[in-house]
Parts: C-alpha cells; sequence; structure tokens
C-alpha cells in the first residue's frame, strides 16, 4: 500500500459497498437486491470477481448490466440476462430450491443474531415509520446459502429488540454483516461478534454505535484501505446510472 | 375476430367500487394508464393486489380508490418509500387503509394457487418472522407425507386483473415478453381480465422469453401504446427513471400530490 494509496477518501457509503463486495468469489451465484446490494455485485464484477453470476428477483438469470441499475427490474437486466423466468419460478424453483449462494440484504433494525426488520419502526399497527416491508429478504435469508448484510452502524439502528422481525438471517459460519465502521460474524453461538474494524475507527466507537453489549473477538482484524482502483470502480459504476 | 376497446370502456366496464383488484407487472410493464382510468372514474373501496405497490398504487392510495392493499413490497425500488401508501399506513391519510402483508414468495404462491384453482399454496418461508402473526392469510400446515412443517397462503383471487402487454393480434391473443413478473398468474387467477398493448398486429412473432395469453383468457383488450409510463415496455421503451427519483419529492406533499394528480391524471384526456 503506497502513500497515495493510503491518503483515499471515501464516504462511509462507499466503505461500506467496497467492503461488501470484497467478499463476493468468481463463479458465486448471487441474489442482488435494491440499493447498495446492487451496486456492491456490480462493483465485484469489475473487481476480483468477472464471472459471478448475478441473479435478480424479477426474474433475470446472470444478467450482466452495463449501466447500474437502478430498480431491479432495469431493462438492461433482462436485455443481458441469459434467462428470463416468472416471479413464482424465480421464488420457487432458484431461490427457495436452495441455488443461491450468496444473498444480500439490508435493513433498518437488526439485532445480536442478525435477524432483520425491515417493515416498521414503531408498532405494527400505528407506526412511526412505516418501512417497505419484506420483499424477498425472507426468503433469501432462509434458502440462500450464505449471506450479506449490508448496513450503517448506529444505535439507532444496532438495537438489543427489533420493533419486527421480517428476516432471519443467521447462518452459522455463513453470515457476514458489513458496515461502514467493521465487520461482524455469528461466534459459535449464534450471536454476532465484531471481528475487523475498518482503517482509522477503533473498537470503543463501535460499541458506542451499537444497541447492546457488543461481543468482540479476541482478535480484531483491520479490513485493508480502500485502494484508488476500487474506488474509481464504484465511482464509474455510479457514474453509468444516469448514462 | 379482437374488437379492441376503449379503456375507459372497459374499465367502467368490468370495475366496480368494492372489487378486489390487481394491477400486475413486476416493475415491467406496470399499467399505469389503467391505474389512471380507475383514478379519472373515481373507483372506490376497492381491495388493491400488488406484488409491488410501486408509484401506481402509491397515486391510487393518495387519491381515496383504495380501503385494503395486499402487497410484499411497498417501496419505490432504488428511490426510498412510498409517501402516499406511508401516509395512508402511518396517519390514515386520506383514509384509513387496511393492510395484509406478505413476503413476494408468498403473495407469488398466492396468485398461483388462485391461477391454479387451488385452495392454497405451500412454501418453506414466513416461519420465525413476525410475517405470520400479522397476516391472517398464512397458516402452517403439515406436509402429510414427511410431517414437516410448512406454510400455507391463501389464494389471491382478484375480480378482475389488470395488465400492460407489448402486443395482440387480431384475434386478441395477448403476448409479452421480457420480465414476466406474476401476470400470466394474476390473469389466470382472476374472474375478468383486461390487458392494454402497446401495439395490436396481424399476427404474433414471439421473440424469446415470451408469455402469450390466449385471446379466451382475457375480457378486454385495449390499445394504449406507452400505457405502462413511467415504467417501461421492452422493446417499446425504456424505465423512466428520473420519474421514480422526481416522484419522491411530488409524493412527499399532500398538496403537491394532488396537484399533480390534477394537472395529469384528473384533467389529462386520454388519446
Amino acid at each position: 500500500m503506497s502513500a497515495t494509496e493510503a491518503a483515499v477518501e471515501v464516504s462511509p457509503e462507499e466503505l461500506l459497498t467496497i467492503n461488501a463486495a470484497r467478499e463476493l468469489r468468481d463463479g458465486q451465484v448471487c441474489l442482488v437486491g435494491v440499493g447498495p446490494p446492487n451496486a456492491a455485485a456490480n462493483l465485484a464484477r469489475r473487481l476480483q470477481a468477472p464471472g459471478c453470476v448475478l441473479v435478480y428477483e424479477s426474474g433475470a438469470i446472470g444478467a450482466q448490466p452495463v449501466r447500474l441499475p437502478l430498480s431491479i427490474g432495469d431493462d438492461d437486466l433482462a436485455a443481458t440476462a441469459l434467462e428470463l423466468v416468472s416471479v413464482v419460478e424465480m421464488f420457487n424453483f432458484w431461490i427457495g430450491g436452495g441455488r443461491i449462494d450468496v444473498g444480500f440484504l439490508g435493513a433498518a433494525q437488526i439485532d445480536s443474531h442478525a435477524n432483520l426488520n425491515t417493515t416498521a419502526i414503531g408498532s405494527y399497527e400505528h407506526p412511526k415509520v412505516r418501512l417497505p416491508g419484506a420483499g424477498g429478504a425472507p426468503e433469501i435469508a432462509a434458502c440462500a446459502k450464505s449471506v450479506i448484510v449490508i448496513v450503517r452502524h448506529s444505535p439507532r439502528t444496532f438495537v438489543e429488540r427489533l420493533d419486527f422481525v421480517t428476516s432471519l438471517a443467521h447462518k452459522r459460519g455463513h453470515t457476514v454483516v458489513i458496515t461502514d465502521l467493521g465487520v461482524l460474524r455469528p461466534a459459535d453461538d449464534g450471536e454476532l461478534e465484531l471481528v475487523a474494524v475498518h482503517p482509522g475507527v477503533d473498537v470503543a466507537q463501535i460499541q458506542e454505535a451499537t444497541g447492546w453489549d457488543l461481543r468482540i473477538a479476541a482478535e480484531v482484524d483491520h479490513t485493508p484501505p480502500v485502494t484508488r482502483h476500487e474506488l474509481n470502480e464504484l465511482r464509474d459504476l455510479r457514474a453509468s446510472a444516469g448514462r | 375476430m379482437l374488437s379492441a376497446v376503449e379503456l375507459r370502456e372497459a374499465i367502467a366496464e368490468h370495475v366496480r367500487d368494492g372489487m378486489t383488484v390487481a394491477l400486475e407487472g413486476f416493475t415491467h410493464l406496470i399499467p399505469f394508464a389503467a391505474g389512471h382510468e380507475l383514478i379519472r372514474q373515481g373507483r372506490r373501496e376497492l381491495t388493491l393486489v400488488r406484488m409491488t405497490p410501486d408509484l401506481i398504487y402509491d397515486q391510487l392510495i393518495g387519491m381515496g380508490c383504495a380501503r385494503k392493499l395486499i402487497f410484499s413490497y411497498g417501496g419505490n425500488p432504488g428511490v426510498g418509500s412510498l409517501h402516499r401508501f406511508r401516509d395512508a399506513v402511518e396517519n390514515g391519510w386520506p383514509g384509513p387503509l387496511e393492510i395484509i402483508e406478505h413476503s413476494h414468495a408468498g403473495l407469488a404462491n398466492a396468485y398461483a394457487a388462485g391461477a391454479a384453482n387451488l385452495p392454497f399454496g405451500v412454501l418453506r418461508g414466513y416461519a420465525g418472522t413476525d410475517l405470520v402473526e400479522h397476516n391472517d392469510q398464512v397458516a402452517s400446515v403439515a406436509c402429510p407425507f414427511t410431517g414437516e412443517q410448512l406454510s400455507a397462503v391463501r389464494a389471491v383471487r382478484p375480480d378482475v386483473s389488470v395488465i400492460h402487454a407489448q402486443q395482440a393480434d387480431r384475434h386478441g391473443n395477448v403476448l409479452l415478453w421480457g420480465l414476466a413478473g406474476v401476470q400470466k398468474e394474476a390473469v389466470l387467477a382472476a374472474g375478468a381480465a383486461i390487458a392494454t398493448v402497446e401495439e395490436i398486429v396481424e399476427e404474433l412473432d414471439p421473440p424469446p422469453h415470451s408469455v402469450i395469453l390466449p385471446a379466451w383468457t382475457i375480457a378486454a383488450v385495449c390499445h394504449v401504446p406507452g400505457g405502462a409510463h413511467p415504467s417501461y415496455a421492452a422493446g417499446y421503451s425504456v424505465r423512466d427513471n428520473d420519474f421514480y427519483s422526481a416522484w419522491d419529492e411530488i409524493s412527499r406533499d399532500r398538496d403537491r400530490f394532488g396537484d399533480w394528480m390534477r394537472e395529469h391524471v384528473l384533467e389529462e384526456v386520454p388519446a
């Protein structure tokens, strides 16, 4: 890592997306949702995982979008896909059938066991904030072989008790939670454990941003600094959305 | 032989207040023009079914057409909230909105069961989630062969389903291609189906990834070019992502939303 590379300045969103992209391996079959997961999966295709197979719940299998799609049903996805299937087939044969290696998920709230809330903040009947709801998340969480949760780290998001359980993302040894501060994985008993921090972040800062007494691994790693190359590729990808 | 009808007539003939209506199209081929016609005709007390309510149900809800919503993802994809949907659920504006919410897999299987004339669909999902206790259309069922506990979802049988497709031929057979969503299931599950189409052609020449709905499964075919905008019809248009982004601001405020609907929907005279 040269001095100039170490000086690269990234936004929290970029840090999170780039670290999520690093988790993907070439050739994996990856179910992609809207928002940051979409950016992370398409970034991985430009970096270490060009042969990553992108599956969108809208029915596109093996999509190779040139532009970063805004929605999971953009025209570019269908036009470049190897196969298009109905939504019923997508959920029953491909997701429910266990053919997805990696599923990406986001959440408004996450608890210490990687359960996720994307439904409502406050009570269900009289929500303070009504969120979009489940979508494909419960089945992706239940049926994908591994799950990458992408979420911003704050006490409002990392809560002791979810207002609503939408999805159960815990898979022993196959769940990773990537935040803008660090990386968490479930320990043997299923409770999330801090295993790495991003450059310049300390453990105390992460504890403060977590709404429960966070378990810390015996040895906490540092994620490699974001490189100029990674950042350029991500920014170029984002710029492509408007093209 | 096809006799294409005006969209205005098709909606007036088939959709009545209080009916269960599904306007389907998963991001692609969303029947916006038909939704706007429902708004112009002032339909009330509808039970609206859609996997992704999208902007079209945000508009129907904000204009007071819906009593109940059956759905599985109520967001503006890639942008954020559906503000009219949120205002209805959070504040009861413009009126109370009852919601029945599924996961995508749950609602897709409910449509498929409806199309198959079965009372329920079956899947592994929902276990351990809070969705079950808030949705009386989901129940636990034991596999009669293995005893495995599975989830049952009650079939969805809309009174009317509406879809947008690329083409119909002179016999009234309807062709759609690209992302096909749950349109085939929604049409076959419904008591009656209306299709708006981009083009009426002499003979269909189906490209790969096509779905054909035979004329005898469709009650009315209406020629409505551009009827999916701001969604799109592959081969005819691209998704208007700028409008989806702009909707966030337009829909955030009740008055601004009302002004927009008056100018672009209520006072718009369809071609």
